[in-house]
């Protein structure tokens, strides 16, 4: 039965043209973060080293002197005209870093911001969603309280708040973008459980003795995950743009690791000069993978929510 | 319906405690008094400064209980640092900024006016683009037409809004110089200053907001009145702006308060690039020099408008829906 019914939606989707152009592209961007994960091993002076991943491997370029436009072979720094070491595709930034190099591994933070808090959300709003529906009375009530309470700090206060609080990090953000953003899942989890908990084959299950847990785990999670599913891929656009937004402000992620907030950030100083890569960089590859996720996420919540099927 | 409007305050009581003692457990349980002091203080602060720092700051005291005896040998319980955030909080007594030395209060009633020139007619404006769009989109909804409008809306939800302020700063502010890059006027000089962030603003909000409406619109378009209408002749554009538009007032109230936070967000960054002096900019200054007071009662006073709103939305119901009875 559910196998039919993935089906049903796989179908569904692969008719959908735009759909399946996002998922291409998304499988693209998901490459790249795969390869910015595998190390590839070095030995040196120091010993074994494990922190250059395949994508080093294949884009990392030699770093120049400082700004060099994009397929330039020469670039000047303090009107001197100096010797390019290798061809940069969108050039080099102050650093005289390349800058696909580092749009690049941009992809693998957009992706850990992308799911990562969305595990920690689920998880929250699975848990507490299935126990307020399921158990009603006092329990529903202080889980109310609590998303209720957690609902009325407008989210990007709270957000500043704890990243404010906290160390600066990947990680830190990761956990501070979790917590702010069960409430909506944990709302419509709660919902389709005190729908789903008097259905017939709940009481059958429950007749022949099955516990709670059993009960609220295999019989009434499954028909509750596809809304997970649905919101976890239509808030998954949202939460890349916020890691910009966020390091924009100053609160995202530390330097040193990849960041198109970052990159976006440098354009301020640039752009004025007429240094436009690297701010085209940071944000055609943000658009796409974005523009990507939103095509394919309206087109799988049309296929698993049952209340926009129609016949 | 007066009954109502009390028992709806009522209501929110607990909601406003339970958002005192969030703000006050993130700012005292998870930074401890001294890294407070440290990073306040700067570049490597004597033990004796940040001691002085932390007594004059009352965050020497207890957590939530005082059980030593006072100066006096009474015991005061209540002389804690969570009962006294409280008290702040709810007699709205604000603390001092830790960074400009002036009370939150006074810097509220100073920065709020310049934000509100950009929010309210941005949000005034939104709404007054997009649903005739919406409307007009929701008339020709199943034609390539529409299916075209949709996609384009995609398109720009799919744009971060730092790419809408920075790339519209630079092509109509430094390249065409239509506005001033750059600045604030109090008074009515304001206009020109606010004029580029707020259609930003709209744009940037133009994508998200049509498709919702869109979205609203047609789920009243399959309703019976809407067949009834059309059975008793009267004309598509008719239906859509008499009958369609009234019925979906409902889920626009609603989005309303909903995008109340995002106000904030899209201000926070427009006040940041065209250095307009105003709530946004006030919370970024915290930001940048740890100003946990600032931080703290904006946090506060922000929830306090948003429970305020949601009030308000339930009241309009009744405005705009005569089915609504609120007892």
């Amino acid at each position: 039965m559910a196998e039919s019914h993935l089906n049903i939606a796989t179908q569904r989707i692969k008719k959908d043209r735009l759909a399946v152009a996002g998922f291409v592209v998304i499988c693209l961007f998901a490459l790249v973060a795969i390869l910015d994960v595998i190390p590839v091993p070095y030995r040196d002076a120091g010993g074994l080293h494990f922190n250059r991943t395949v994508l080093d491997a294949i884009a990392k370029k030699p770093v120049e002197l400082s700004y060099s436009a994009p397929m330039v072979r020469t670039a000047e720094l303090n009107r001197k005209e100096f010797t390019l070491k290798s061809l940069h595709l969108l050039g080099t930034n102050i650093l005289g870093e390349d800058v696909f190099y580092d749009a690049l591994k941009g992809v693998r933070t957009a992706f850990i911001i992308g799911i990562v808090p969305l595990v920690i959300a689920a998880f929250f709003a699975i848990v507490l969603g299935l126990l307020a529906g399921y158990y009603g009375g006092w329990v529903d009530d202080l889980i109310q309280y609590v998303y209720q309470v957690l609902s009325s700090i407008p989210g990007i206060l709270l957000l500043i708040a704890m990243l404010t609080v906290m160390e600066r990090g990947l990680w830190q953000l990761c956990i501070a973008l979790g917590v702010t953003s069960w409430v909506g899942l944990c709302r419509l989890i709660r919902g389709e459980t005190l729908k789903v908990r008097n259905m017939e084959y709940v009481e059958a299950a429950r007749a022949l003795g099955a516990s709670d847990a059993r009960l609220l785990f295999r019989q009434i999670l499954p028909n509750v995950m596809y809304l997970v599913v649905i919101e976890m891929t239509l808030d998954f656009s949202g939460l890349v743009m916020s890691e910009a937004v966020l390091t924009y402000i100053g609160v995202g992620v530390e330097p040193g690791t990849g960041s198109w907030g970052r990159m976006i950030l440098s354009a301020d100083r640039e752009l004025p000069n007429g240094i436009w890569w690297n701010l085209t960089g940071a944000s055609v590859l943000l658009f796409l993978l974005v523009l990507a996720f939103n095509l394919f996420a309206d087109s799988l919540r049309d296929a698993l929510d049952p209340r926009l099927r129609k016949g | 319906m007066v009954y109502y409007i009390i028992r709806r305050i009522l209501l929110a009581v607990p909601t406003v405690l339970g958002v005192c003692i969030v703000t006050f457990l993130l700012f005292n349980v998870f930074a401890s008094p001294e890294a407070v002091a440290r990073r306040q203080l700067g570049k490597n602060p004597t033990e004796v400064q940040v001691k002085a720092w932390i007594t004059a700051h009352g965050m020497d005291k207890p957590m939530f209980f005082n059980l030593k005896a006072g100066k006096d040998g009474r015991l005061h319980p209540f002389d804690s640092r969570f009962w006294n955030q409280m008290k702040e909080l709810l007699l709205f007594q604000f603390p001092e900024s830790d960074y400009l030395h002036e009370n939150v209060g006074d810097l509220i009633k100073e920065k709020i006016g310049p934000s509100l020139t950009i929010t309210v007619p941005a949000f005034l404006l939104s709404i007054i683009v997009t649903l005739p769009l919406a409307l007009f989109v929701a008339y020709y909804r199943g034609t390539y037409l529409d299916k075209m409008a949709l996609f384009i809306c995609v398109i720009l939800m799919s744009i971060v809004i730092l790419n809408y302020i920075i790339v519209g700063q630079y092509l109509l502010a430094v390249v065409f110089k239509y506005f001033p890059i750059y600045g604030y006027e109090f008074g009515l000089g304001a206009w020109k200053f606010v004029l580029l962030p707020i259609i930003l603003a709209v744009a940037s909000g133009l994508g998200g907001g049509l498709r919702f409406y869109r979205t609203v619109m047609l789920n009243e378009v399959r309703s019976d009145y809407v067949r009834t209408a059309m059975a008793k002749g009267v004309s598509e554009g008719g239906i859509l702006f008499k009958h369609v538009l009234k019925n979906a007032m409902i889920p626009i109230l609603t989005t309303t308060v909903l995008s109340i936070p995002f106000l904030i967000t899209g201000s926070l960054l427009l006040e940041m690039y065209f250095g307009i002096p105003g709530m946004g900019n006030l919370l970024l200054n915290s930001i940048n020099n740890a100003d946990y007071p600032v931080i703290r009662t904006l946090t506060y006073v922000y929830s306090l408008l948003y429970i305020a709103g949601s009030i308000l939305t339930d009241i309009s119901y009744t405005l705009v829906d005569p089915r609504v009875i609120l007892e």
